[in-house]
């Protein structure tokens, strides 16, 4: 039997502030390279998603303005399709203001709070308009391993995590999920929210291939990948960590 | 008539340590005192950039948008000076407050007279609302409105917010002049005070098939409803119209008409004034992108008295700037440098250079210093595919080098095709080494665009930008 990747981009010309496609083009790549079939489906303002159509959703980040076009309808049109997929296994997978709206509220620098879909046990509140907005590399040490993961962060809204939600990682260097407790990302079952973009899967390559096994497993258990060179994205991670380090110390 | 000038201490002693410090910094190489000078002079005579531009004559233009005002702001002083005008202007790019006011104290004496009558500056897109008030322009030019720098300026909502506050210090007899083919520049600047003029491009012969992935203006900034557009140039130029609230592209007042792109060699076009007539004008800037500075330029130049001939005679003598399209002589070969900074750019950058067939090779040279923007995610927005089987050998340079080859590698380029080579002198030696004769495209962002024309200067190839 062929093996399928079955990826669903929600609000591709929505939420895409930070080349969030890129996490697209390398789950894509990924997969071809190892000769598994890919089919990447985009779901738009006013679609209906099914939760059986596809094995990882990916919801990127976008400007306020956009955030509270696209809440209106996840809640309304995507929620129930999204929590039966995850229940059944599917990933999901945001960022940034995707990773906002995962979570069970957003309160904006201005204006009534954004409902979410509470697929993650998180909140976020943004301190307001004056705030400074948290800027910068960002290196993470997974909890559970793993290389470090690298990447860009740019967020004003500070996340806190409940009872039900595990961070993704510790903050190595950056400020993470709110500056203050160290933390970043978010972590429940196969559901994933960071604010790590870059964007974050292509210096990131076993977190891609986590991402890919994990979301072929939900039809093919057992599943296991060939490994790829891995070269330039290998260069690419150390020069950023490198600079970090530099940073650091200088 | 000589007046005897009232002496101001407070103000020349600004100007003479404005004027020291950029002494000084030429003498140490210091990048030319583009900033610097003025910084200090503020320090002295907080208001040393109104009380100068007050003294320009013939008043002052500002040219602002994300692309093209370097170009746009040299074209028009080009055409200006063919028009016996003595321009006052921030060459180097320099366009924040210290910037403009250290042209104005270059160009000025001890007493504060300026050499100059005109003062034409490009003005960061963030920096509008604070230099209107003191410069007080007769003519303010929007060229575009693109995703840029977003870990600098936030959002581009932002930067649209920011132009229509700046409306309130704005005089009654302003002219603005904008991009009808932009909706976020057109909706930013319709309400502001005094006269609109709006240049447009209509070709559909160079309509792309469909919307490109970096457009911006998806949605209509009044109602929230999908903009339909006829035609697409660019990015999310083209003509518009939301079919909820009616808001559409205006017909411009200046037209751009039977575009002829002769690839990266420049193009020609028929600028269309209504009823002040039409004439048809060569460029040696290449690109659809640069037909739109052209346009900005000619609009401006007609608002301050040129007349269409000579217009179309001082474009076909115009140079390009530094790092836009310029080209350097090296031996049997040459290096053409194109400046790329955002997604729509670079993806027009792309097109331009391909324009004339297959390359043997191609540097990109990426950093993520402040002026280049930091975050370089906006590599995975630029259409970097269409290089995949058009391009032997691709160089990768800069502080992010290795970010621009991984894209070039999930682009579909062979991993044996791209180079990684930091240093920018031996990135342009490999890059070189892979071309026998002809052309060498160098894409670099800002700051590496710097840096390469130093390497290039070292080289003897070029003059120093402060020269030029």
């Amino acid at each position: 039997m062929t093996l399928r990747l079955r990826i669903c981009h929600l609000y591709p010309d929505l939420l895409n502030l930070y080349g969030d496609r890129g996490n697209i083009m390398v789950l894509v790549q990924r997969a071809r390279w190892r000769g598994i079939d890919v089919a990447v489906d985009e779901a738009r303002l006013g679609d209906r998603i099914d939760p059986d159509a596809a094995d990882l959703y990916f919801i990127g980040g976008g400007e306020d303005r956009q955030q509270r076009i696209a809440a209106g309808d996840l809640v309304r049109l995507k929620r129930g399709p999204l929590e039966a997929a995850a229940e059944d296994g599917a990933v999901v997978l945001a960022v940034c203001g995707g990773y906002q709206l995962v979570g069970r509220f957003y309160r904006p620098a201005e204006g009534e709070d954004l409902p979410g879909l509470g697929l993650l046990d998180l909140w976020t509140e943004h301190p307001g308009p004056g705030a400074r907005r948290l800027i910068g590399n960002l290196v993470i040490q997974p909890e559970g391993g793993g290389p470090p993961l690298v990447g860009f962060e740019n967020h004003g809204g500070r996340t806190r995590l409940g009872p039900a939600a595990r961070p993704l990682g510790r903050v190595v260097s950056g400020f993470g999920n709110n500056g203050d407790d160290g933390w970043e990302g978010a972590v429940s079952g196969r559901v994933y929210g960071t604010y790590l973009h870059g964007p974050l899967l292509p210096k990131n390559p076993e977190f891609a291939d986590r991402l890919i096994r994990e979301a072929l497993s939900r039809r093919h258990p057992g599943i296991e990948l060939a490994p790829l060179p891995d070269v330039l994205e290998a260069r690419a991670r150390a020069a950023v960590l490198a600079r970090v380090t530099k940073a650091e110390s200088g | 008539m000589h007046t005897l000038p009232v002496i101001d201490l407070r103000l020349t002693a600004a100007i003479a340590l404005g004027k020291a410090t950029a002494a000084l910094s030429r003498c140490l190489r210091r990048g030319g005192g583009t900033t610097m000078p003025g910084r200090v002079a503020r320090a002295v005579e907080p208001r040393v950039l109104g009380r100068l531009a007050r003294r320009l004559a013939a008043g002052s233009v500002i040219v602002a948008g994300t692309n093209g005002k370097t170009t746009t702001a040299h074209l028009l002083a080009h055409i200006m000076r063919t028009l016996g005008h003595r321009p006052v202007h921030n060459r180097a790019g320099a366009n924040l407050a210290a910037g403009l006011a250290s042209a104005l104290i270059e160009h000025a004496d001890l007493w504060g007279r300026e050499r100059g009558d005109l003062g034409i500056f490009e003005v960061d897109e963030a920096t509008v609302p604070r230099v209107v008030p003191q410069l007080a322009p007769r003519v303010a030019v929007f060229t575009n409105l693109f995703r840029d720098q977003l870990d600098r300026y936030g959002e581009i909502d932002y930067i649209a917010g920011l132009w229509r506050s700046a409306g309130a210090s704005l005089a009654a007899d302003l002219t603005c002049i904008a991009n009808a083919d932009d909706p976020l520049v057109y909706e930013a600047v319709r309400g502001l005070p005094g006269r609109l003029v709006t240049f447009g491009i209509e070709d559909e012969r160079h309509a792309l098939p469909a919307l490109e992935h970096t457009a911006e203006a998806r949605y209509c900034y009044r109602c929230g409803t999908p903009y339909a557009y006829a035609v697409t140039y660019f990015g999310h130029m083209g003509r518009y119209h939301c079919a909820s609230c009616g808001v559409r592209r205006p017909a411009p007042d200046l037209t751009g008409r039977d575009l002829s792109l002769a690839g990266p060699d420049g193009a020609e076009l028929t600028l269309d004034a209504g009823p002040r007539g039409a004439v048809r004008v060569r460029t040696v800037l290449p690109g659809l992108y640069n037909v739109y500075n052209v346009l900005a330029a000619a609009a401006a130049a007609l608002q301050l008295g040129a007349g269409l001939p000579r217009v179309a005679e001082a474009l076909a003598t115009f140079a390009p700037a530094f790092g836009r399209a310029e080209r350097v002589r090296l031996g049997e070969r040459e290096v053409q440098m194109l400046l790329v900074k955002n997604p729509a750019g670079f993806n027009e950058v792309l097109r331009t250079v391909l324009a004339t067939g297959p390359l043997s090779v191609l540097l990109i040279a990426i950093n993520d210093r402040i002026a280049d923007g930091r975050d370089v995610s906006w590599l995975w927005d630029v259409d970097v595919e269409m290089l995949a089987g058009r391009v032997a050998h691709v160089v990768t340079s800069g502080l992010r080098a290795e970010d621009m080859a991984v894209r070039l590698l999930y682009a579909g380029l062979p991993a044996e095709a791209i180079e990684v080579e930091r240093a920018y002198d031996r990135a342009l030696g490999r890059a070189l080494g892979h071309l026998a004769r002809g052309r060498l495209f160098v894409l670099p962002t800002y700051t590496a665009m710097l840096a390469i024309r130093g390497v290039l200067e070292r080289w003897g190839a070029v003059r120093g930008f402060w020269e030029t």
